[in-house]
């Protein structure tokens, strides 16, 4: 059975349906990409699948749970946020190591784990560094080493790349598709490029193909 | 560029002097002379040692800084949930609520006393307790209009963005949303102390000989005691402490500042699920409750009499003789008179000055910012030191004009004029210089390029400063409690002695006059802030320091 189910959502802004009956599958540790043009409703489908939206019709499920009506810290499903959302009151290794924090994970621990982390996507030493002084690239692997950290049963990521050269760009992607192999992860990729779905996702999906 | 020169094409400075000369004048003689006179008074050996080795002096210190404190603190945890509400959800009587808390924001102090003496148990008037409900609640807007005008640009992602991360909900407000918000709370929270620690009309009304502000003990020590320096030590007292909250509160807010990217746009939504449609609706009602009751109270009692209902304080308004053969010394409806006129002469002077001064201020270059900043400083000044100022410099010949009809108006002329500059200047600021070149190319003089091009801007912005000097004369209190004289009573001072007498027909009648004082303060400034934020205003005013409140 699939570890993510998402079934016929539909969700409704004032008027105007955003998505009709929107229906996914994805196994685990499959990387799924969702490709479409702008307004096709790719960051809506994230946003209801995270937790952060209500859909008006449908139902998400994780394995055998229903967690349509489950609020987003309760769901397990981590999301790295186009715009990557990092806490500017906070330090490097303290937001990635945030997760933890909240899980009651004390401190030497969340400490080691989330240098760890930063380990792997290749930002040791940036501990105790400004978020706010990271560059394009450092910031989105910051948002990811701290979704990551986590351990959530489903990732999304929505556009993780977008916005960085693309000599880095690449760099990152191929880093990024080893991490998710690497750590078996269940992930949903948004993306409106097909090359990087390529490189990232072992399958690609197109928006009206999902939501009749 | 100009290279440091004067741009060509533009106002002769020679016409840019002559705007200049009747502000500078009104501000070197109406304000900074009476402050120096003031400062000469404090500074004077005997007064500061033995005003400050009173015991009194440090109990009236100390009673000054706890209410403030008390006040502050919980109009800032009682605001919170409204400003939340205003900042995040979509919901029916929004914009009312807002309305609301800005015109319980405008109204005059002395209104507002009025109305929290009428609205409290006898038990409770007359008490710090009743102080600090009114200040609460004259306060919302403040902490709706600073924190909520943040929190409304924050990133709701940066919230979600920890909720995906395990966070509940008062973990997300606890670790995410409250840091973020702390610099609009350090400066909501300092306004907000501002006001309170200089209270004046609120505490006139509604506090007791054991409820004594610092501002409360100059008016008292001036006016009743005719302890002269003793007062103006006080003040100068009261100026180094707020200075020292000012440049403090400036600092916190520097340190803190994080660099958050504010959305340019809010994206406020409907409550979804029945928890949150609950939340809202009570938080919504709950406060607009909160600010119409006092007021809804106030009419009300204003219909009361020992009997029971009556209009009789209502006809009765202009009648001197509360019974045959026993006066008041004190006619409500001429008090209501002396109030329009004071009103529409202040309007005039702070106008006249007001459009000079901010011609003069967007034509002239760097001289300009400096007469920006000289009119600013009455804003830095309570208008109780400004009145008590006035009257101990304008009291021998060959100025003595305590006697003078236009030394009220003067005083509230000033106190209004850096609203009236606010207003006009930036606007004028805004008019792209270029068009005077424009004009100039097709043959107008400079003269006639700024009068054709940039006066024209002039107008709407000076209507709206109009209304706010006719609104801030028609409440003040402070300096008018010094300069007023007896027959020239205003509302607010007529208001005060009402309520300080015994008898229900004198206290209805007191109730009556603060329910034609609040209906045209709100009238002109809801009027006017169609057109423009008012409470931007007063936050700004507040920025600085504070006029009495």
């Amino acid at each position: 059975m699939s570890h993510l189910r998402v079934e016929q959502i539909g969700v409704r802004f004032d008027t105007t349906d955003v998505l009709r009956q929107a229906t996914l599958r994805v196994d685990h540790a499959e990387v799924v990409a969702l490709l479409g043009p702008s307004g096709s409703g790719k960051t809506t489908l994230l946003r209801v699948i995270a937790g952060i939206l209500r859909p008006d019709s449908g139902t998400v499920w994780i394995g055998t749970n229903d967690i349509t009506s489950l609020p987003a810290h309760q769901r397990g499903v981590g999301m790295v946020f186009q715009d990557n959302q990092l806490f500017p009151h906070m330090s490097t290794i303290d937001n990635v190591a945030y997760g933890l924090r909240v899980a009651g994970v004390g401190k030497v621990e969340r400490q080691d784990r989330g240098a760890a982390w930063l380990d792997r996507v290749g930002l040791a030493g940036f501990e105790r560094r400004n978020v706010t002084e990271l560059s394009g690239g450092e910031a989105k692997r910051v948002a990811l080493a701290r979704t990551l950290a986590t351990e959530p049963s489903v990732v999304l990521l929505d556009e993780p790349l977008s916005g960085l050269d693309r000599e880095l760009h690449d760099h990152l992607a191929t880093q990024l598709a080893q991490l998710l192999v690497d750590h078996s992860i269940t992930a949903v990729l948004v993306t409106h490029d097909p090359a990087e779905a390529d490189v990232i996702a072992s399958r690609s999906v197109r928006m009206d193909q999902i939501d009749g | 560029m100009n290279n440091g020169q004067r741009p060509v094409n533009r106002l002769p400075s020679r016409v840019v002097a002559a705007l200049a000369v009747g502000p500078i004048a009104g501000l070197a003689v109406f304000y900074l002379w009476p402050f120096a006179t003031l400062l000469a008074r404090a500074i004077n050996g005997n007064a500061v040692a033995d005003t400050l080795s009173r015991g009194a002096t440090w109990d009236v210190a100390w009673f000054t800084l706890w209410q403030a404190v008390v006040s502050t603190g919980i109009t800032m945890l009682v605001g919170l949930a409204p400003a939340y509400i205003v900042a995040r959800f979509e919901f029916p009587g929004r914009q009312l609520l807002v309305g609301l808390l800005t015109a319980i924001f405008v109204l005059p102090t002395v209104v507002m006393g009025a109305a929290f003496l009428a609205l409290l148990p006898d038990s409770l008037d007359r008490s710090v307790w009743a102080v600090i409900a009114a200040h609460v609640v004259f306060n919302l807007a403040v902490m709706v209009r600073t924190v909520g005008a943040f929190w409304e640009h924050l990133p709701t992602d940066m919230e979600s963005a920890a909720a995906t991360l395990g966070a509940s909900r008062w973990r997300v407000f606890v670790d995410i949303s409250l840091p973020l918000l702390r610099p609009s709370l350090n400066a909501a929270g300092a306004i907000i102390f501002l006001f309170t620690f200089t209270s004046f009309g609120v505490v006139r009304i509604l506090g007791s000989a054991g409820t004594r502000t610092l501002e409360i003990e100059v008016w008292r020590r001036a006016t009743q005691l005719g302890d002269i320096g003793g007062a103006a030590v006080l003040s100068v007292l009261q100026l180094a402490i707020l200075a020292a909250v000012v440049s403090w509160s400036t600092r916190a807010q520097r340190r803190h500042a994080r660099a958050v990217d504010l959305r340019p746009e809010q994206d406020r939504r409907r409550a979804k699920s029945t928890g949150e449609r609950r939340f809202v609706a009570s938080v919504a009602i709950g406060t607009a409750a909160l600010c119409i009751a006092p007021l809804a109270a106030m009419a009300i009692r204003s219909f009361r009499s020992s009997s029971g209902w009556s209009t009789a304080a209502w006809t009765r308004l202009g009648k001197a003789e509360v019974r045959p053969g026993i006066r008041l010394g004190l006619d409500p409806v001429e008090a209501l008179v002396n109030s329009i006129q004071n009103a529409a002469w202040a309007t005039s002077f702070a106008v006249a000055l007001g459009a000079m001064a901010s011609l003069a201020i967007a034509a002239a270059g760097r001289g300009g910012r400096l007469l920006d900043v000289g009119l600013m400083l009455p804003i830095g000044t309570s208008a109780v030191t400004i009145g008590f100022g006035m009257l101990i410099t304008f009291d021998t010949p060959p100025v003595d004009w305590r006697a003078e009809w236009w030394l009220v108006p003067v005083g509230h002329a000033l106190v209004a004029l850096p609203f009236v500059v606010r207003t006009t200047v930036g606007v004028l600021r805004s008019v792209d210089p270029s068009l005077q070149d424009a004009a100039a190319t097709l043959g107008a003089s400079p003269t006639r390029a700024w009068w054709d091009v940039i006066v024209p801007f002039l107008w709407r912005p000076l209507a709206v400063g109009a209304a706010l000097a006719a609104a801030i004369s028609l409440g003040e209190f402070g300096a008018t409690s010094f300069l007023s004289r007896s027959g020239g009573e205003t509302l607010p001072i007529a208001i005060d002695e009402l309520l300080g007498r015994t008898g229900s027909l004198l206290q209805a009648q007191g109730y009556a006059l603060a329910t034609i004082l609040a209906v045209a303060t709100v009238s002109l400034v809801v009027g006017v802030s169609r057109f423009h934020d008012v409470t931007g205003l007063a936050h700004r005013r507040a920025g600085g320091q504070t006029v009495d409140r």
